[in-house]
């Protein structure tokens, strides 16, 4: 990739963007606050993102092949409250991820295939999806159900010790795994180069004879897999199962890829674009926080104005494109 | 290229049906192995519908695709593909916004440990641009080649398969001279490894250039297979656009119709537009019926859409009345009395979820403008009216217009713009694709219009028809006005011009 990017910075450009933007909110938090450039602040943004970070990475898949999915805050909620009722139902931990899993994937392949199958825009199914996940979780349970396995409460506050005593949870590995192995999808896997050329221009894709269809269901699949995932990890770090949890993370999933770089139009992005949207997300978070007395919503106006300067920026990019 | 080998293709009795549109109609079709075969015809002939059947796209309602004496039915164009079947189509049908290496290999990249192998990927495209010549950079995103090199690659994918069958849909489109000679260059090396090319242009110098053989098909049926040297230029005009084989409603000769002709109503002065159709001299008067005859990529279309200010003209100027008018669009030419029936009825004619009814309301609301609404006793007389006029069928005002066939939808579309009263309407080829029966009151109704004094330009592919309905006829070769008939024209002076073998005495300044 190193030889690719001396040959074409143009196509980096919005990822760089999006590092420098870190660098810069990153920057300015350090030469404000006190300990705020420790090594510890970045491994927190990394430990209270963890589960944005998965989400990103699916949604990632999807707005590359060209499609969007608002499903996916709904999904954490319903698997953070299928955690923590099986959990109480004494239900063994590797069934409860497995199960998990499966609902949330299952979830995504169904909405991959009404899109596909009867060609109906992503926004509407996934918006369907994301009702329909929401309200399951009220079926569960309306109340919110604390998570109190001796197990999985153990996992969820073990700490890793990184050198420079920076510590980490094991919330943070799993989340850095799923953007290795996205990466290695996207970029070393036919699967991944075909999610490429669909977002690209789906009917050349189809005439160069690529599976289209499989590559359009799929991204939803994974999507929906990355939403269980992301549940989980959510699960751990709230300790509790919730239909109320994750009430609008779509559209901060969402948020991070677009600023990481990731053309809505699909076709153009990169995993480790929306890592860094995520994490300047999280670096926007840290700094109203540092700053103690502006209220938390100032968050949302930041990103909002981020978003719609990045939209803009991409816009132009893409006239500048030879089509 | 001898008859005792046997066909690598052979299409038997292809005959497709798409809502409205009989596209193709028991076409035949063989493809030998080591030759180049033209498959002419005009726009809306079936030359695209052909291959698409050949390649996977479309899968035909009756007829069989032999390759290599065995049957086959391809239901992706992947299984084509992977047949030895590859397509280079009209438009560049890649991705962009990937290499030059992955569009070269996108679905079949060489694999290391279950992962794409990039540098051997790079490494075999570079072996296939060789092959043909190409010296690009394969690790170069795609989108900042210009379009010719776009095409060359699509045609490296295509070949970098063991094709044994390539189909090149009007390859050379967007390719200047030196680009098509060296396309050309690669088809011969090509069909001289026995590759069978398929080869569709509108170019007759291209044709006749390269290929061994042709087909021709003309309104979806097939008029016949040619050895190229055996078919000059006029006959394989006189073929794709000359004759045709139905019987039409008689329409009186337009020669008798000459007296008709009232005073100038538009008058076109070096009019032009570079790119689209050098300044051209013309003028239409009221109750007059001029046809447009040409060969697609002529100028028709853009002649018309200069007269109805679709696209501005950079040079000359237009009179309505004696009068000069500047138009600044569609609107402007609307309210000076044109019309314009477009080509592409359903992309830009009519508004295909809407019923018949709010389709016509929708006209005669635009004409009137938007502060006087149009009475409902109104409507419904004007409705009633251009059903029956035009004999619509379904003759209910609510049928949605998506579900008529194409003669009707078309009919729609003629109506929609005879509620604005036009003094002049343009029709760009209103019979296209539409049956025998539509056609003829089609034709039956621009005479009657012309005789009640509108003054009509008629643009049709089919030289027959515009040699019938139309007193006067304008011929355009290679986006000139090259000449001027009176109605008395047969369709063998036309095809004469168009062909350019000679130029007659005949030909206007």
């Amino acid at each position: 990739m190193t030889a690719l990017a001396t040959r074409l910075p143009s196509r980096f450009l919005p990822v760089l963007a999006t590092v420098v933007l870190f660098a810069l909110t990153f920057g300015v938090g350090s030469v404000r606050y006190d300990g705020f450039a420790s090594g510890q602040v970045i491994a927190n943004l990394f430990i209270d993102n963890a589960f944005l970070i998965v989400l990103a990475a699916g949604m990632t898949f999807v707005i590359l092949s060209g499609g969007i999915d608002l499903s996916v805050g709904s999904v954490v909620a319903l698997s953070t409250m299928v955690t923590a009722e099986g959990l109480k139902a004494g239900w063994s931990l590797p069934l409860v991820v497995v199960a998990v899993l499966l609902i949330g994937s299952t979830l995504g392949l169904l909405m991959g295939l009404v899109i596909h199958k009867f060609d109906i825009q992503p926004f509407i199914v996934t918006l369907a999806g994301m009702f329909l996940a929401r309200g399951l979780c009220f079926l569960i349970s309306v109340e919110s159900v604390s998570i109190k396995d001796s197990t999985v409460r153990s996992i969820a506050t073990a700490v890793i010790e990184l050198p420079g005593g920076v510590t980490i949870t094991y919330n943070v590995v799993i989340a850095l795994l799923v953007v290795l192995a996205a990466l290695y999808v996207l970029h070393r896997t036919r699967f991944g180069r075909s999610v490429y050329a669909v977002g690209g221009n789906e009917s050349s894709a189809l005439l160069m004879g690529l599976p289209t269809a499989r590559v359009k269901v799929g991204v939803y699949v994974i999507s929906g897999f990355c939403s269980a995932l992301a549940g989980l990890l959510f699960s751990l770090y709230m300790l509790s199962g919730y239909g109320l949890h994750a009430v609008g993370m779509e559209l901060d999933a969402i948020a991070a890829v677009v600023i990481g770089g990731t053309l809505l139009a699909g076709g153009v992005g990169y995993v480790l674009g929306s890592l860094a949207g995520v994490l300047v997300l999280g670096t926007i978070q840290t700094l109203i926080s540092f700053q103690g007395t502006l209220s938390s919503w100032w968050t949302k106006i930041v990103i909002g104005a981020l978003l719609l300067v990045f939209i803009a920026v991409q816009r132009t990019l893409v006239r500048q494109r030879p089509s | 290229m001898t008859e005792s080998v046997s066909p690598i293709v052979e299409m038997r009795g292809i005959s497709l049906a798409f809502p409205g549109v009989k596209a193709l109609q028991d076409v035949d079709f063989r493809l030998f192995p080591g030759e180049v075969h033209a498959l002419m015809g005009e726009n809306g002939a079936g030359k695209s519908t052909l291959i698409k059947t050949l390649t996977g796209v479309h899968t035909p309602d009756s007829g069989s695709v032999l390759l290599s004496g065995d049957t086959v039915a391809f239901s992706s164009p992947g299984q084509a593909q992977h047949a030895g079947i590859s397509t280079v189509y009209q438009e560049v049908n890649l991705c962009a916004n990937l290499t030059v290496a992955e569009n070269i290999l996108l679905g079949r990249e060489p694999r290391r440990f279950g992962g794409i192998d990039f540098p051997a990927m790079r490494t075999k495209a570079a072996e296939v641009l060789t092959r043909i010549g190409v010296h690009i950079d394969p690790a170069s995103v795609l989108s900042t080649h210009p379009i010719a090199v776009q095409q060359l690659v699509a045609i490296a994918r295509a070949i970098a398969v063991d094709c044994r069958v390539l189909v090149l849909d009007e390859p050379t489109s967007s390719l200047d001279a030196g680009e098509v000679a060296e396309l050309f260059r690669i088809m011969r090396v090509l069909r001289d490894e026995g590759v069978a090319i398929l080869f569709v242009s509108h170019f007759l110098d291209q044709v006749y250039e390269i290929s061994d053989r042709m087909t021709v098909l003309r309104n979806g049926t097939l008029v016949g297979e040619h050895l190229t040297k055996d078919l000059d230029r006029r006959a394989l005009i006189s073929a794709m656009i000359g004759r045709e084989l139905g019987t039409l409603e008689a329409i009186e000769d337009a020669s008798e119709r000459l007296s008709a002709s009232g005073p100038v109503l538009v008058h076109a002065e070096g009019l032009g537009r570079r790119g689209a159709i050098a300044p051209f001299d013309l003028e239409i008067r009221a109750g007059e019926v001029v046809g447009l005859a040409g060969l697609l990529g002529s100028g028709r279309t853009e002649l018309a859409r200069l007269l109805f200010g679709a696209d501005k003209a950079d040079s000359g100027r237009l009179l309505v009345d004696g009068t000069p008018v500047h138009l600044r669009g569609p609107r402007s030419a609307i309210a000076a009395g044109i019309a314009f029936c477009s080509e592409d009825r359903k992309g830009e004619g009519l508004v295909a979820d809407l019923s018949i009814r709010d389709n016509l309301v929708l006209a005669m609301q635009a004409a009137r403008g938007w502060s006087r609404p149009v009475p409902r006793k109104l409507k419904d007389q004007l409705v009633e009216k251009y059903l029956a006029a035009l004999d619509i069928r379904p003759a209910n005002p609510d049928a949605l217009v998506r579900t008529l066939s194409g003669g009707n939808q078309q009919k729609v579309l003629l109506a929609r713009w005879l509620v604005t009263e036009p003094r002049l309407l343009i029709l760009d080829e209103p019979t296209r694709g539409i049956d025998i029966g539509a056609k003829a009151q089609i034709q039956q109704l621009v005479t009657t219009l012309a005789a009640e004094g509108t003054a009509v330009l008629f643009i049709s592919a089919e030289l027959e028809e515009v040699v019938r309905i139309a007193t006067r006829i304008v011929v355009l070769r290679d986006r000139h006005k090259i000449a001027e008939l009176d109605g008395g024209a047969s369709v063998d002076d036309v095809v004469e011009l168009i062909a350019g073998e000679h130029v007659p005495e005949e030909v206007a300044s």
